[in-house]
């Protein structure tokens, strides 16, 4: 059947919403042991693509199978086989962190001593054991996310959909909880991690798919996508105003120079021969700017990133900032 | 897998929760009592005509004490997401929803026998036919939850549950045969009671108590159990259609 390996094998996922179509053409898979990445930005249909994965939404054409087991028709068959840690914290507030992870055990028909020994385990691993008999609502977010990755393997799920990981947290969680991802993924466990934190991508994931209004416009191993940033010299400069209109004189005085607007007072130059700082700072200043800051770059999955959807990277994160869900990466 | 430990752990956490906190018992048991304490006083009749008014009192407190927790509680855990992780529970749908209603059910079924024990107190219960009562008890709680939770998967806020429910709830009081005997109603309505299973759940508990029965025991037994089979079906159709899009 050719699934040897694969622990996700997805094949012309498509989702709409009334008139609106959140997952169009989706094809992917992730195999045993992988961290494989779902990198887009809001609404890029990440969520929605999770969701027919474990069983939470329907999809209108495509299919689906888990560890070898066709979803597509039966969402429940493979249900076992998962742990899904949601985009937002889902656990039961007036419940305690242990009673949280216990009920969460018996969910998936965990015998009671067995669940008991688990949730102590996952307490004392994840650093809340302190909180085990506060009550859920009470906890902070970086708690509440913690205890929801723990929630989510609770019954050593082989495969994990992690969804938003580390959005809307404070740094140090947000590294804490890199940390377990990378950890449960060198324990064996099959990871699709959806983020839109491109360093957090680059960090934890061998695979990544790009995924832009619905569609993947690109999967690649992270290896290979950096391996495009060799030999590309980045230049981003700081100036006083009017970015986009400094982009357009570059452009005419040094044809070979690739410019492009960051914010209207950041600007960045790429090329594939070293970046000459000097004559650059010149150019502007005779244009009247004055030239703030210029720093190398170092090409990143970021770069790749821009260059293949031809999102700005920063629009996203802003985009989640205003949504008041920053922090995280 | 073993489903009964999910079944037993979804039902024992409603129960600690959701069902054996004060203010859901106080709304189950004392919004019936004061109903009926004041048709007690505004009819002027004597203790002697308790038993009259019990098998009102018996299916309010079950009416109220199910479909009051039940739909709020499901749309609480919807509005809150916790509801998707009972959906990503590696069960089936109808072993979820039956144990995310028996706790309602139990609810139900304990509210009733309140008024049935102060009763005792009061009156003399000895000619009612328990092995008749009893499975109408449970049957009225189980299509009082299952009305319940098909006002849950109708709307999407929590203050619509509420509102929803006592669409149901207060033309189904006056319509079922509890204060009134349906054949007083205006001929227009009556047509109206018999698709209502509380008028069923009511009828025989007439019949129980006091032997005041209209319909066959037997008939309303087995459209209690259909009304319990259609609201569950209807319920399930509806999480389907709208929860698992």
């Amino acid at each position: 059947m050719g699934f040897e390996n694969k622990k996700i094998d997805v094949s012309g996922l498509a989702k709409s919403f009334g008139d609106v179509t959140a997952v169009e053409s989706v094809t992917f898979d992730v195999r045993e042991g992988e961290l494989f990445g779902f990198l887009g930005p809001n609404g890029a249909g990440k969520t929605t693509t999770i969701n027919m994965l474990t069983g939470l939404a329907r999809p209108d054409a495509g299919t689906i199978h888990i560890a070898g087991i066709d979803c597509s028709r039966n969402p429940k068959a493979a249900q076992h086989l998962m742990g899904v840690v949601p985009d937002e914290s889902n656990l039961y507030p007036e419940l305690t962190g242990y009673e949280n992870l216990c009920f969460c055990g018996a969910l998936y028909g965990m015998r009671q001593r067995k669940r008991k020994e688990r949730a102590h385990e996952l307490l004392e691993s994840f650093g809340l054991s302190q909180a085990a008999d506060r009550k859920f609502g009470g906890y902070s977010k970086g708690m509440k996310r913690k205890l929801t990755i723990a929630a989510g393997i609770i019954h050593r799920p082989p495969i994990l959909f992690l969804d938003e990981p580390t959005t809307g947290i404070d740094v140090a969680s947000a590294r804490q909880i890199r940390q377990m991802i990378a950890g449960l993924n060198t324990a064996g466990t099959t990871i699709l991690l959806t983020t839109h934190y491109i360093e957090e991508a680059e960090r934890l994931c061998g695979r990544i798919a790009f995924i832009v209004e619905g569609r993947i416009v690109r999967t690649d191993s992270v290896a290979d996508l950096m391996g495009e940033t060799q030999g590309r010299h980045v230049v981003e400069f700081g100036v006083s105003s009017s970015a986009e209109s400094l982009c357009d004189v570059i452009r005419e005085a040094f044809p070979a120079l690739e410019c492009v607007t960051v914010t209207s007072t950041v600007l960045r130059v790429e090329s594939h021969e070293p970046v000459r700082i000097g004559p650059l700072v010149r150019l502007m200043e005779d244009h009247g700017e004055e030239v703030s800051e210029a720093r190398k770059i170092r090409p990143s999955l970021e770069d790749v990133f821009v260059h293949v959807t031809g999102i700005e990277a920063r629009l996203m994160k802003q985009e989640r900032e205003k949504t008041g869900k920053g922090g995280g990466a | 897998m073993n489903k009964w430990i999910t079944f037993w752990s979804i039902l024992f956490k409603d129960m600690r929760t959701y069902y054996l906190k004060p203010p859901n018992i106080s709304w189950g048991l004392l919004f019936p009592l004061v109903w009926i304490a004041m048709f007690f006083v505004r009819s002027g009749l004597g203790l002697e005509s308790l038993s009259t008014l019990l098998p009102g009192l018996v299916a309010l407190s079950i009416l109220f004490g199910t479909t009051s927790v039940l739909s709020v509680t499901v749309t609480f855990e919807k509005k809150g997401r916790s509801f998707e992780r009972l959906l990503l529970a590696p069960i089936s749908l109808e072993v979820l929803m039956l144990a995310k209603t028996a706790g309602a059910i139990l609810f139900g079924v304990v509210n009733a026998f309140v008024p049935l024990l102060l009763g005792a107190f009061l009156t003399d219960l000895s000619d009612v036919n328990w092995a008749v009562l009893t499975p109408a008890v449970i049957l009225i709680a189980i299509s009082s939850t299952f009305l319940g939770l098909f006002i849950a998967v109708s709307v999407k806020e929590v203050f619509e549950a509420q509102t929803f429910s006592n669409f149901f709830r207060f033309p189904m009081i006056f319509l079922c045969g509890l204060f009134f005997p349906i054949e007083k109603l205006p001929v227009f309505l009556r047509p109206l009671s018999y698709v209502l299973p509380l008028t069923y759940g009511t009828d025989i508990l007439h019949g129980a108590i006091r032997g005041a029965a209209t319909i066959p025991y037997g008939l309303s037994l087995a459209a209690l159990a259909a009304f319990c089979a259609a609201l569950f079906a209807a319920s399930l159709r509806n999480i389907q259609r709208k929860w698992i899009e």
